[in-house]
């Protein structure tokens, strides 16, 4: 039974000049303790997709179509004061920014005390302030300085304590949103190892959004690799290092320098992400693909199976595109 | 692939160069003390650039290597300290010569929605420097811009010139401060982060026109980046910063194969690798940066090295030439 099953997930943002469909036929799931990686550029819906999860998609988005199961409970159908008591106690959002997500006016022990005692009225004031005690410094934050405000935080401290917020409740999802894009690299290194050792701690499951796919081919089990708000690739991680099949996934790998590699040649995609109000007819990515054939113009490929757990979206595999393209040779 | 140039002469010299920022005080702490207190955010930094390379200054963020950067080009003024251009002092320069000065001399910044006017169209503002420096206007000047906007990939130019910055994505928005740094054909350009706020898949494009307008104009550049990958790629020669000072400094290879500043080698190790595979050793600090106002004495870096001894605390290491053209700052090295 998985934690998390997404299914054709589909997400409008209605505006003044068009509908923007931000995620489009999404479906996936996650298992207990599992990692998953969401990867794409900027405006390929990654975002709005791990807000669906908790259901803070931001105004005027709207979940038109799908359902979201946390632990077989569709939370698509819960009203909103029964959504309240999924966020934080069974699912946890770790927000982008840490300058901007904590309340400068309180204490940090005050965030924590408030989260758990709004989600478990009968704690006692004392006792939840000792619990976060525990909690500060699982992070790797002297737990007197519990009583120092954000701003005494650097951002590194900051996105830890964001972290502890997120896993205080023990919840069984974590969804962290480019946890590290602010920060420096060796922050990121320890703010990545901390949620790894904590994700072994507490056993939850996490699903690691970045534009980053460096660190996602280094943290996560499998990765959806998203573009214009679609799935264009769905594997492990292995299969996605050894043999991606998508050419923007391939071309997304080949435009990540490596320090690892001595005379590396870094190749581009061509043009730029479409525009969303009005995405190309076909396969989203046809313009910008050197491997594009006709169909690919007028048709959308479906996500297949290729074997191995690894799924794509592109017509240079399965049978339909090689078929077309046969006739159209013959 | 960064090709083998060779080196003739010293573009940029840079000796001992501060910059210091005085912190501002609040009422009653100036009423009670003299002192001021400063972010020393460079401090006594000296290298040189060599004509036709690419040189990176490196560092986590608040290192100091933005502030050096805009220091060199001179928007801001130096502490103290000497900066060379060609041969001639330019730490002095004031008014008109500096306006002189930046005809062979640009700047690309970080961010393409701040860089750009959002009410000049991209014609204007590409060819605002020509106008400047009264080298081009009307019919020329606009043959030039369309010209530039071919090169930096922004197809067809007659289309672009009359669009504005709104208008374009943010690669297509660095395409165009890439255009007008280069519009002048100066000699030196300084590009601070010009590719952190591109998407993954666009970078490349900017980074391989940087690349191809170094070889058709003889370029050299001062590349600034946190990112050491970015900088692998590119770079010839690459110093990495620690709080204001350079703590090593060599060609790109020895930096990746031989590291030799224990802060060098934490930060190497830190950068994620796109492997799942592989099982990598991570060296850990302790703490975090500390604040540039309050550096601790002696070598900057000891309180978080692992290999410090009592000398560390004490007394501040040079920068010295361990092995050929590759330098360290570290009383390890002999």
């Amino acid at each position: 039974m998985p934690l998390l099953e997404v299914g054709s997930l589909t997400v409008d943002y209605p505006t003044s000049r068009g509908t923007i469909r931000a995620v489009e036929d999404i479906s996936f799931s996650l298992r207990k303790g599992e990692t998953l990686g969401l990867a794409g550029e900027s405006g390929s819906g990654k975002s709005t997709l791990g807000l669906s999860i908790i259901r803070l998609v931001p105004y005027p988005g709207v979940i038109v179509k799908g359902h979201i199961k946390i632990d077989e409970t569709d939370i698509l159908k819960l009203p909103e004061d029964e959504m309240r008591f999924i966020r934080g106690r069974k699912a946890a959002y770790i927000f982008q920014d840490p300058m901007t997500s904590l309340n400068p006016v309180k204490k940090i022990g005050a965030h924590f005390v408030e989260l758990i005692r709004t989600h478990e009225p009968s704690t006692g004031k004392e006792e939840a302030f000792e619990r976060s005690k525990t909690v500060v410094e699982n992070l790797g934050i002297l737990s007197e300085r519990i009583n120092d405000y954000p701003h005494q935080f650097s951002g590194g401290m900051r996105q830890r304590i964001m972290i502890g917020l997120a896993i205080a409740l023990n919840p069984g999802l974590v969804i962290a949103d480019e946890p590290t894009t602010a920060l420096d690299v060796i922050v990121q290194a320890k703010i990545l190892d901390l949620l790894e050792s904590l994700r072994k701690i507490y056993g939850m499951a996490l699903i690691l959004i970045s534009h980053d796919l460096s660190i996602i081919l280094e943290r996560c089990d499998r990765i959806i690799v998203m573009y214009a708000g679609r799935i264009f690739e769905y594997a492990t991680s292995t299969e996605i290092h050894k043999t991606s099949k998508h050419p923007y996934t391939q071309g997304l790998l080949q435009s990540i320098p490596n320090i690892e590699l001595s005379d590396q040649r870094l190749a581009a995609i061509p043009g730029s992400p479409p525009n969303m109000l009005d995405p190309p007819k076909g396969c989203r990515f046809w313009p910008r693909c050197s491997y594009a054939m006709k169909i690919c113009r007028v048709k959308e490929p479906d996500l297949i199976d290729v074997g191995r757990n690894h799924f794509v979206r592109c017509f240079l595999y399965g049978e339909e595109g090689v078929r077309v393209e046969r006739n159209r040779k013959s | 692939m960064v090709r083998k140039v060779f080196v003739l002469s010293e573009i940029v010299k840079v000796e001992k160069l501060k910059k210091y920022f005085p912190v501002q005080k609040s009422f009653l702490e100036q009423l009670f003390t003299r002192e001021l207190s400063y972010v020393k955010a460079v401090d006594e930094v000296t290298f040189s650039i060599r004509s036709g390379e690419i040189f990176t200054l490196a560092g986590e963020s608040g290192c100091g290597k933005t502030t050096a950067g805009r220091v060199i080009v001179r928007l801001l003024e130096p502490t103290s300290g000497k900066i060379h251009f060609n041969g001639a002092d330019i730490t002095q320069l004031k008014g008109e010569k500096i306006r002189l000065l930046r005809r062979r001399m640009q700047m690309i910044f970080q961010d393409p929605y701040a860089s750009l006017n959002p009410r000049m169209k991209v014609g204007d503002a590409v060819g605002h420097p020509l106008e400047i420096h009264g080298l081009a206007k009307g019919e020329e000047k606009r043959k030039a811009v369309l010209d530039v906007l071919d090169k930096v990939g922004l197809t067809p130019p007659e289309q672009f010139i009359n669009l504005h910055p709104h208008q374009l994505s943010g690669g297509q928005r660095q395409r165009v401060a890439l255009a007008r740094s280069v519009i002048l054909k100066p000699g030196f350009i300084v590009a601070d982060e010009p590719v952190s706020m591109i998407d993954v898949s666009l970078r490349t494009t900017i980074i391989d026109l940087m690349l191809s307008f170094r070889k058709e104009l003889g370029l050299t550049y001062l590349f600034i980046t946190h990112d050491l990958a970015v900088a692998k790629y590119i770079s010839n020669r690459i110093a990495i910063m620690y709080l204001g000072k350079i703590v090593e400094m060599c060609q790109k290879e020895s930096l990746f194969l031989n590291p030799m500043h224990p802060y060098t080698q934490a930060l190497l190790s830190a950068i994620p690798v796109p492997n799942p595979k592989r099982e990598r050793k991570r060296i850990e600090l302790t703490g975090e940066i500390p604040s540039a106002i309050d550096i601790p004495t002696g070598c900057r870096f000891h309180p978080r090295c692992s290999y410090r001894t009592d000398k560390c605390s004490e007394k501040e290491p040079q920068l010295i030439e361990v092995e050929k053209d590759h330098f360290v700052a570290c009383h390890l090295m002999k």
